[in-house]
């Protein structure tokens, strides 16, 4: 007991610390996953074996290849139209990225954008946007999503803006907490000092200094918002049937685990969970970088 | 713009600073009928008391208040014109570029993600529109004028790779970046440690010398007012209680409170084992008591002093003070 606590006073700095630091320094397996995903997604007309949104009835549930009953035709076996699942993960991967990064770009835009100006600002212009932020989250976030597919109808895009239009709220929220600690900053009143004015100030001494919460708030919420997109999907809600979206193949597929189709639901559910952790581990190493104080660590 | 010969470059002309609350209820007189002159080229000290309006004085002539203060009388006229008239827009045009201000804490005053360069040259690149390199180039430049070991290095660095002395030095460089007039340090030395406040102190006075500088210099260390500055000025409560060349003041002190103050500063020769204190606090700044603000405190208070405030008396030397006592010695001292 006393050699452990002897040790851990002896180590020069946190061990959680180093491990992080390191771990910052190669990104290589988010990064793999990622690169693989936009791959895919990008070449997916390539890549992909089969047509998606094809298939054939006569080659309905066809288990994935090293199953019994499984053949190199179809490598990870076909679903319940007899379409191919590899072929459909792969399209797939391009409706999760396109929607996941631009509808947190998109929120985080609209977010930040506002939390600066009330933060900033304060007074009248803080009360409004913080007011309607309070509405806005008083709303549970699915069911308000839901509303809005239920208006504008299905379509990826129309996806993206009600996910943005959902999202924005959180990163409001934490901007403006980060800039009425930022404002009182000695840098940025010698800013104020220097002559700049409040929009310069925000832009150049405000806006860098929050980008960071920003981003590490964006990849804790591109893992939601991928999931919000395959839960609309799963809903029936989000991406229109025939395109092939991760979300709405765990939907179909749920029927199947009862009686043994794994793959239908088990393989588009890794997908977006290696996504979401990827995008997780990425947003860790790239707050690591974004500070210069911790860079050189 | 150049000064206009034979007047001040600052003149504060019964300037007061108010900060109201939020119900409108409580007002505190944080800056009281203040008059000062600066001269060009010139180091006017401001002495007093945490809370005696120090701060809120230099924010005021800066216009950079907190939104519950604000400036309910007075003129400010600085190289002609009155900056309490000017507009917000055109107060940002007198801001880092006429009037410059150093504040208290350097290890904060630097935003830690921009490098050096970059910050030097955003007073030249916001008033004088001038293209990146050039602003650069007079960047490396300011470096050298404040003493920074090779800042062409240096430059492209970032804040926390710097100590705490040459980060006051970098902030002093952007202090003088557009060549202001007159530059107000707030406490600047406070957080250095000894041996680089004399440091930094010389180097004000260098660069004071070579840019013909006025200054304003607040601060509570009556040793830096000695060795910097040529006038002073004692503030107590929001008001001026007496202000004149160093050297007199510290010779002979006409206010009490002047007096209190040095008598405050410990000596090494001094055999006694406490130090001296002025007793009791300084007075509530939104209820002040009727007559001088000081009385309460003072040794030599008698029942004028509590009845009627003393307005500012006009000595010999260019010296004032606001007390009684004054007005009895420049009459004692005329008959």
């Amino acid at each position: 007991m006393s050699t452990t606590t002897q040790r851990v006073a002896l180590s020069p700095r946190p061990r959680s610390r180093s491990s992080v630091a390191r771990l910052g320094d190669l990104p290589i397996i988010p990064l793999t996953i990622l690169a693989i995903i936009t791959f895919a997604a990008i070449f997916a007309d390539v890549l992909a074996p089969h047509n998606p949104e094809v298939g054939s009835l006569t080659a309905r549930f066809h288990p994935p290849f090293w199953q019994a009953g499984g053949n190199t035709d179809h490598w990870l076996g076909t679903d319940q139209l007899g379409r191919d699942v590899l072929s459909r993960l792969i399209f797939g991967a391009r409706v999760s990225m396109v929607v996941g990064f631009t509808a947190v770009i998109f929120a985080g835009a609209i977010g930040t954008v506002l939390g600066i100006l009330a933060g900033y600002l304060g007074g009248w212009v803080d009360q409004v946007i913080m007011r309607l932020t309070d509405a806005w989250l008083a709303l549970p976030g699915l069911t308000f999503a839901i509303f809005l597919a239920a208006i504008v109808g299905p379509s990826m895009w129309n996806i993206v803006i009600i996910l943005g239009a959902v999202y924005w709220t959180r990163y409001a929220r934490v901007v403006r907490g980060e800039v009425l600690s930022l404002k009182e900053r000695e840098f940025v009143r010698l800013a104020v000092v220097a002559g700049c004015s409040k929009w310069t100030i925000m832009r150049r001494h405000i806006l860098p200094n929050v980008v960071n919460s920003a981003i590490v708030l964006a990849t804790l919420m591109l893992g939601v918002v991928i999931v919000t997109e395959a839960s609309l999907s799963f809903l029936g809600v989000g991406v229109p049937p025939p395109q092939p979206a991760w979300g709405l193949m765990l939907s179909d597929g749920k029927q199947g685990l009862m009686v043994g189709y794994w793959w239908l639901t088990v393989l588009p559910g890794c997908c977006i969970m290696l996504m979401v952790l990827s995008a997780n581990l990425l947003g860790d190493w790239l707050r690591v970088k974004l500070d210069p104080q911790l860079r050189q660590l | 713009m150049a000064a206009i010969p034979g007047r001040p470059l600052l003149e504060l002309d019964n300037l007061s600073t108010h900060y109201v609350s939020a119900q409108g209820t409580r007002v505190v007189r944080a800056v009281d009928e203040v008059s000062l002159r600066v001269h060009a080229g010139e180091t006017v000290g401001i002495v007093g008391e945490s809370g005696s309006g120090k701060s809120t004085l230099a924010l005021s002539i800066l216009r950079v208040l907190p939104t519950a203060a604000q400036i309910v009388s007075g003129h400010m006229w600085f190289e002609g014109e009155d900056l309490v008239q000017k507009s917000d827009a055109e107060m940002r045009h007198v801001r880092g570029k006429r009037i410059a201000m150093i504040l208290q804490d350097p290890m904060a005053s630097l935003n830690p993600l921009f490098t050096i360069g970059n910050q030097v040259a955003e007073p030249i690149r916001v008033h004088e529109g001038v293209g990146r390199s050039k602003a650069w180039e007079r960047a490396r430049n300011l470096l050298k004028a404040v003493r920074i070991p090779s800042p062409e290095t240096r430059v492209t660095q970032y804040p926390h790779e710097m100590s705490g002395g040459m980060r006051q030095r970098i902030v002093g460089a952007i202090g003088i970046s557009c060549e202001p007039r007159l530059l107000i340090a707030d406490e600047p030395t406070t957080s250095l440690d000894l041996t680089i406040q004399a440091q930094y102190l010389n180097l004000l006075r260098e660069l004071q010398r070579e840019h013909g500088l006025a200054l304003i210099f607040i601060t509570h260390n009556l040793g830096i007012v000695a060795k910097m500055c040529d006038q002073l000025v004692v503030m107590y409560a929001g008001r001026v209680v007496e202000s004149g060349p160093v050297s007199r003041i510290f010779n002979t002190p006409a206010h009490p409170y002047t007096k209190a103050l040095l008598n405050s500063i410990p000596r090494m020769s001094d055999t006694r084992q406490r130090l001296t204190a002025i007793d009791g606090q300084p007075p509530d700044l939104s209820s002040l008591p009727r007559g001088c603000s000081f009385a309460a405190r003072c040794p030599s208070a008698f029942d004028r002093c509590r009845k009627e405030t003393p307005p500012e008396f006009n000595l010999d030397g260019g010296r004032t003070a606001r007390c009684w006592l004054a007005s009895v010695a420049m009459q004692s001292g005329a008959a």
